[in-house]
Formats: structure tokens, C-alpha cells, sequence
């Protein structure tokens, strides 16, 4: 379970990206964090895992208080996060496989990853990971050699090999094709079904939250304007987390898709 | 896409290697042996012997330590002339340089220059290029004479070689919608030059030219060594009489110079783009 | 440029400018300052100089020339171990400035040094090495190890060290700080960052500034012979000294071949790493 409470975070610049933000997240839960850009969706995800230093509130995921880690404490506990991100954040010029195995990192110790020897068990494992996401025959292209689709699904791996409790994912869909976007959102709801993950799934695009996640967190100004399920969002609660719009007919397609699902 | 009970029951390898950086074995092995081949022969030839070396430590060992303090006292009129006429000399043969470099730099760039021309160009950078400013400052002194006019005039000659080739290239580069559509204004050659790739390139060429001072005040220290002039005669009488004390001064002085021309090269930059 | 456009209406007539005027009177005060300094300076050279050498400086390049042709072939053959010697300085040199140079740039760098005070330490190194010619560098080795091949390679390592640091720094600061980030949320450790993240980035540039340098080396160290370490300028002084012309133009054109082929290398060498 992870819990944040009374999380804060105030650039150096002054801005206020996170005010007193407290959420809990029970085991297996998939949460779609909505939101105008700015309002601290990428702030909140990164200071969960400290990418981004908090300043003050907390964070706990399974009765571990992680804004209290010391730095080898931290990566302890980062390698039960995977961390899925917005342009992919794949290393470019290194292999398909490289790029999976990096997930086992923190497992292995540095002359091990630097001579790319890792364990047979996560070499297996990638391999299954791969093919599980349809990229077995890619393993050894380089990675900017993939289409955005296929880097997602890389970047996917990455994150599964870490085997982890949380995953953490930044606008999966942002720089992909409506198919390609539907595609890699189903396919993370899968694994973490699969897996009985917990994800923190952050998305621009309100349909696909309603689509594939259990529960929604509107955030506006670095606070949380709204907590409930999909079929909550109404055209008041959506103007009240982007503002004033017609939003009818960004609802009525929703009720549409369902019914063709 | 198949489910998590199939994946379990297929066979994935457990070893994995990085795919070699060059495929063929029998060349990457080739490379691989050629290159050891070579390091042994070449550092065979450096007659490293170790016993000399052995020795050569006290003696590095005092040599460094008659740098400290640097003095900066003695000798402090001959320093400071040293470095002036290093300056002005860097200066005016950068000045100069750019002058002769922008016609051919010009005639270098392809797309503005006939063949012949082009070809000629062309020649005169690869020659300045491929010849160190010490080269053609020791052709300079046998020429005019022991002085900065020689060192002034080797100088300038690097310069074309570094500024023309650069000046070429950016021209070649520049976008060609922009000089089409001076050109089709009815503008004629000098016009053209003006307002479609002067424009264009002039920001790029401004920092070069305070790179090139800075280039060309670094060199200015080595050519005095062949008889050119400016701080680096001064450099070179310090050494030959042991006056390493002075000689370490000398050398702070142009560090610190050149410090301060890249500082001033940075702003220049930031300040035209 | 900054150019403002302005438009001044005077009356009826509506002028067009460039520039306000205060601007413009700026700019010719800025030509002013800049073409007096350039005179003052060919005032002070022009001092120095005895004109009767520069007036005769065409009769003599004229008698030189002539006295260069032909070069002297059968010379060459003396030439082979210089310009092995010469390759070598250039080739070793770069290695022992590249091996040096990364860790350098690595603490030069904005966003991979340990402490800012480490930072310092590798900015002075890098602007001191630059700042020192290599032949420079080569007098003073010549004293400590006295002449040869070894001092020359030295002194070629250390006038590249900050060359290779300068542009490698740079570019380690341009990095796609993403790309580490994520590295980083795996729970990797600050020196796997750095070889999964940071180094996969640099490679490249890390190999085309090793070929760019060992190009440039090339022809730095033709004329380290000058003070004695080593290398074809070594018979390059020896035949202007002894006003053997028909050598010297044999030097020359052997060096005109050697960085021309060098040239071709680095080009092949660094199209096939890209």
C-alpha cells in the first residue's frame, strides 16, 4: 500500500507543484492521475520515488517511510518502484536488451552491469518480458532503431523486470498515435493485473483514464480536487479540475467506446 | 498476444552477449590483433629507458621546483613588452587574416565560385592548413627577418587556412531559399553577397574571429621560439638562460590572457546570437 | 544581430532606418575604438621591423624557390623512421590525453562532477593545458627527460588533455538528462548511472574528439623536432640550417603526404564510429 500524506513540494523558483497532498493506495489498484499540465501530475510520481526531493510530507509504500531513506536505503527501495516514462527515456544508443536489463540495476553490482553479465535468471526473464510485449526478435536492434510503440513496450519491460510492488507511469501515451496509446494502456492494465500491481498512472487524455483505470484523482494547482471512480466525472468536476469548457462531448464518447468494448 | 500459462512453458536462453560492435569476426579480430601489433612497435620506438627516467626524476623533480615562486619582479620590462607586442601581433595578423580570408572563403564555397576558382581556394587553405604556424614562421624569419613582422606574417597565413575553410563550409551550408530569393529581386552579385549570405553567416563568423585572436595569441607565444616575436622570444630567452623562475611567470601570464579572451569570447557569443 | 527597425515619422514623409541613432553613433564609435587599436598595432609591428629585408623579401623567396627544385627523391628514404617517429607522437600522445582527459571531463562537467571545488580544479587544468603550446610543453620536457621521441609524446599528451576535456565537458553537458533519470529510478548506483546513462551518450563523442585531436596531433608534431623531441622537424631545422633546399622541399612535401593521408584515416575511421 502506498500512502502520501501531507505531501508538499516547492521548486526553488518558488512555484508550489504539490499543497498538502494526502492519498491512499490499497495493493493492486490501478489510479489514473488527471490534470492540466503544471498541476503537478510529474511532480507528484517523482516524489514518490525521489527523483524529485519532496519538502516536507511524507510518502510510506508498505510501512517504509521513503522521504526518511538514506541514499542506499533509497535504491533499495527504488527497485520496487518501476518508473515508466512520457518520451520513453530509453538509453538510445544501447541495445533493446541492455536497455531491459538496466531494470536489474540495483540488483547487481557494477563490474557485473558494466561487463553486461547479468544473472541467467533476469537474462530469462528479460527474454520472457520481451516476448510477452511482442519484442523478441528486436532484443539485439539498437534502441533508436524502434518505433515510439515499440520503445514504450521497452521502456514497459524496464520497469517489470525491476519486479516491482509500484509501478510509477509518466503520460505513457504522449508522444504515441491514439491506436498505439489505447494499445500500450491495455497493455499495462494487463501486467498489472496479471501481477496484482499497484500503478500511479499519470494521462492528459480523460478518456483513456475512464477507460482502463479503477479509480480517478483529478489534481488542479497541486491539490486533489477530485477522488472517486470513472464514471464520477461529470462536466462540473471536469470544469473544476481544467476549467471551463463543453465537456459533453468528451463524456457522451466515453459512453460510446464502452458500449463497443 | 499470448497469455502469462504459455510464456511459462517455452524455453527463453539464459545467456545473453552485447552484439559486437563490428559483425565480422574475422576483421574485428583482425582490428583487434593490428592495433595490439601497433602499440607494442610504437612504444618500442619511444626507447623508454628506465634507468634514464630513473634518473630524469631528482632532475624533474628540481626543474619544477625553480618555477616557485614564479617571479614576476626581474626581468619585468622585457616580460611586459614581450606580452605587448605578443598582443598586437595577434591582433593585426587576425585582422589581416580575416581580410585575405573572406575572398577566398568565398571563392571556396561551391556554390557561389566557377571551378578554377574554387579549385585554387581550395589549394591555398589545404596548403595553410596542413603547414604548423611554426613552419611557416621559420619560411617568415628566413624571408623578413628575425622580428614580429615574421611572426605577424605567419600568423596571418594560419588564419586563412583556419577562417577561409570555415567561412567556405558555412556558406556551402546556408540555405538556399533565402539567396534565390534575393536573387530574384534582380540583385546583382555584391548585392546578393550582402543581403542573402552575409546575414547568414556573420553571427558564426564574429565568435570565430575572437576564437582565432585567442588561437592566434597562444601561437603568438611559440613563434618567437623560431625567431617571430612577441612573448614567446622572451619565453624562449628565459629558458635558454635557466631563468625558469621568470619563464613560469611568463607562462602564468598566458594562461591568465587566454582565460580572460575565452571568458570574453563566450559573452561575445551569447551577446550576438 | 540586435538590428532594431525603426520608423521615424518626420513630417509627411515616413523614413526607414535600420537603427535608432544612438545605436548607430555606438556602433561607428565601436569602429572607431576598434580601427585605431588596429593601427596602433601595425604602428608598433611596422617599428620593429627593418624594411629593407621585407622589400627584399620577394627576390629572396624567388632564390629560394628556386634553389627547392627539384626536391631531392633519393632524401626520402632518410625520411621513413622520422615519420614513423612522427606518427607514433601523435598516435601515443593522443591516447595517453584521451585516458586522461575523460575522468577530467567528467569532473569539468556541470552535471556529473562529485563537488564544485573538483570542478574548479579540472576547469584550471583544462584552460592551462589549452593555454600551453604543445611545443612549449616539448622545450620543457626536453629539459626533465632529456631529447627524444618520449618527451614529445609527453608534450603532445598534455597540450591535448584540455582540448579533448574542453569538448568533451561540453558535450557531456548537453546529455538527455531523461535518459539517466531513468537509469536512476531503477536504483542503480551514481557509477551505473553513469556507465548505463551518461556514458552510452558520450561514446561517440568521446571517439570522434580522439580521431579529431589525433588529426590535429599529426601535424603538431612535425615540428616538436624543432626543440628536440622528436619527429621529422627534427630534419626539417637540420636541412634550413644548413640551407640544403632541395631537402627541405622534400620534408614538405612529405608532410603535405603524411597529413593528407592522415586526413583520409580519421575521416574513414570516424564515418564508420558514426
Amino acid at each position: 500500500m502506498l500512502k502520501l500524506s501531507a505531501l508538499t513540494k516547492r521548486y526553488d523558483t518558488g512555484d508550489l507543484a504539490l499543497n498538502q497532498v494526502d492519498l491512499e493506495i490499497p495493493d493492486a489498484q490501478v489510479l489514473a492521475l488527471i490534470g492540466p499540465s503544471g498541476a503537478g501530475k510529474s511532480t507528484l510520481i517523482r516524489c514518490v520515488n525521489r527523483l524529485v526531493e519532496p519538502t516536507s510530507g511524507s510518502a510510506t509504500l508498505n510501512d517504509i517511510n521513503l522521504t526518511k531513506l538514506s541514499s542506499r536505503g533509497l535504491r533499495k527501495s527504488r527497485r520496487k518502484m518501476g518508473m515508466i516514462f512520457q518520451e520513453y527515456a530509453l538509453v538510445e544508443r544501447l541495445t533493446v536488451m541492455e536497455n531491459v536489463l538496466s531494470g536489474r540495476l540495483g540488483y547487481v553490482g557494477f563490474w557485473r552491469s558494466y561487463f553486461r553479465k547479468f544473472p541467467k535468471d533476469d537474462i530469462k526473464e528479460a527474454f520472457r518480458l520481451l516476448d510477452r510485449v511482442g519484442l523478441l526478435e528486436m532484443a539485439d536492434k539498437r534502441a533508436d532503431e524502434l518505433s515510439g510503440g515499440q520503445r514504450q513496450r521497452v521502456g514497459i519491460c524496464r520497469a517489470l523486470i525491476q519486479n516491482p510492488d509500484l509501478l510509477l507511469v509518466d503520460e505513457p501515451t504522449a508522444s504515441l498515435d491514439p491506436k498505439t496509446s489505447r494499445q500500450i494502456m491495455r497493455l499495462i492494465n494487463e501486467l498489472c493485473s496479471e501481477r496484482g500491481l499497484t500503478a500511479i498512472i499519470n494521462i492528459h487524455d480523460v478518456l483513456l483514464a475512464q477507460m482502463f483505470a479503477q479509480r480517478i484523482v483529478g489534481l488542479a494547482n497541486g491539490e486533489v480536487v477530485y477522488d472517486g471512480k470513472p464514471e464520477g466525472l461529470t462536466p462540473e468536476v471536469l470544469t473544476q479540475i481544467y476549467g471551463e469548457e463543453d465537456w459533453t462531448a468528451t463524456i457522451e464518447k466515453v459512453d460510446e467506446e464502452d458500449e463497443e468494448e | 498476444m499470448s497469455s502469462l500459462s504459455d510464456n511459462r512453458e517455452r524455453h527463453y536462453p539464459t545467456v545473453w552477449d552485447k552484439p559486437p560492435f563490428i559483425s565480422n569476426s574475422l576483421l574485428r579480430w583482425g582490428i583487434i590483433l593490428g592495433a595490439i601489433i601497433y602499440l607494442v612497435a610504437a612504444i618500442a620506438s619511444m626507447e623508454i629507458n628506465p634507468q634514464r627516467l630513473m634518473e630524469g626524476i631528482p632532475r624533474g623533480q628540481r626543474f619544477i621546483a625553480s618555477f616557485f615562486p614564479p617571479n614576476f619582479a626581474d626581468n619585468r620590462g622585457v616580460v611586459w613588452d614581450g606580452i605587448l607586442e605578443s598582443i598586437w601581433m595577434a591582433i593585426i595578423s587576425t585582422v589581416a587574416g580575416i581580410a585575405l580570408s573572406v575572398p577566398i572563403g568565398l571563392g571556396a564555397a561551391r556554390n557561389l565560385a566557377p571551378f578554377w576558382v574554387y579549385i585554387t581556394c581550395r589549394s591555398i587553405i589545404a596548403g595553410s592548413r596542413t603547414f604548423p604556424e611554426i613552419i611557416l614562421a621559420i619560411f617568415a624569419v628566413k624571408l623578413f627577418g628575425f622580428g614580429p613582422f615574421a611572426g605577424f606574417i605567419a600568423l596571418s597565413l594560419g588564419t586563412i587556412g583556419f577562417f577561409a575553410k570555415l567561412l567556405a563550409e558555412d556558406i556551402e551550408n546556408s540555405s538556399e531559399s533565402q539567396a534565390e530569393a534575393v536573387k530574384a529581386t534582380g540583385a546583382n552579385w555584391f548585392q546578393w553577397i550582402n543581403y542573402a549570405i552575409q546575414p547568414q553567416v556573420m553571427p558564426r563568423m564574429i565568435g570565430l574571429s575572437v576564437y582565432r585572436l585567442d588561437i592566434n595569441f597562444r601561437e603568438s607565444a611559440v613563434v618567437g621560439i623560431v625567431g617571430g616575436g612577441g612573448i614567446g622570444a622572451t619565453l624562449n630567452t628565459a629558458f635558454s638562460r635557466y631563468e625558469f623562475d621568470t619563464a613560469a611567470a611568463i607562462l602564468l601570464i598566458i594562461i591568465l590572457i587566454v582565460m580572460v579572451l575565452e571568458y570574453a569570447s563566450s559573452y561575445l557569443r551569447k551577446w550576438v546570437q | 544581430m540586435g538590428a532594431v527597425m525603426v520608423v521615424i515619422n518626420s513630417g509627411n514623409d515616413i523614413e526607414w532606418r535600420r537603427r535608432t541613432t544612438k545605436k548607430q553613433i555606438g556602433i561607428w564609435l565601436g569602429w572607431l575604438v576598434g580601427i585605431s587599436i588596429v593601427l596602433f598595432a601595425w604602428s608598433v609591428i611596422s617599428e620593429k621591423t627593418v624594411w629593407f629585408f621585407v622589400q627584399d623579401a620577394p627576390r629572396q623567396a624567388a632564390d629560394i624557390g628556386s634553389r627547392m627544385i627539384p626536391p631531392k627523391w633519393s632524401y626520402i628514404t632518410e625520411l621513413l623512421v622520422p615519420v614513423w617517429d612522427t606518427i607514433n607522437i601523435a598516435t601515443l600522445g593522443t591516447i595517453i590525453a584521451m585516458t586522461i582527459a575523460v575522468p577530467v571531463a567528467f569532473c569539468a562537467a556541470r552535471n556529473t562532477t562529485p563537488h564544485n571545488s573538483v570542478r574548479a580544479i579540472a576547469l584550471f587544468i583544462i584552460v592551462s593545458s589549452r593555454s600551453v603550446n604543445s611545443l612549449i610543453w616539448a622545450l620543457m620536457l626536453v629539459f626533465i627527460l632529456g631529447p627524444g621521441v618520449l618527451a614529445g609524446t609527453i608534450a603532445i599528451g598534455l597540450r591535448s588533455i584540455g582540448f579533448c576535456a574542453k569538448l568533451l565537458y561540453e558535450s557531456i553537458e548537453e546529455i538527455d538528462e531523461s535518459q539517466v533519470e531513468a537509469v536512476k529510478a531503477t536504483g542503480a548506483s551514481n557509477i551505473q548511472q553513469m556507465t548505463y546513462g551518461i556514458l552510452p551518450q558520450v561514446l561517440p563523442t568521446i571517439a570522434g574528439v580522439g580521431i579529431y585531436r589525433w588529426d590535429i596531433n599529426i601535424r603538431e608534431s612535425t615540428i616538436l623536432g624543432l626543440v628536440g623531441a622528436g619527429g621529422i622537424g627534427l630534419q626539417l631545422n637540420g636541412s634550413i640550417n644548413t640551407l640544403a633546399w632541395t631537402q627541405v622541399s622534400t620534408i614538405l612535401l612529405v608532410i603535405l603526404v603524411t597529413v593528407f593521408i592522415s586526413e583520409w584515416v580519421s575521416a574513414k575511421v570516424r564515418g564508420a564510429i558514426i
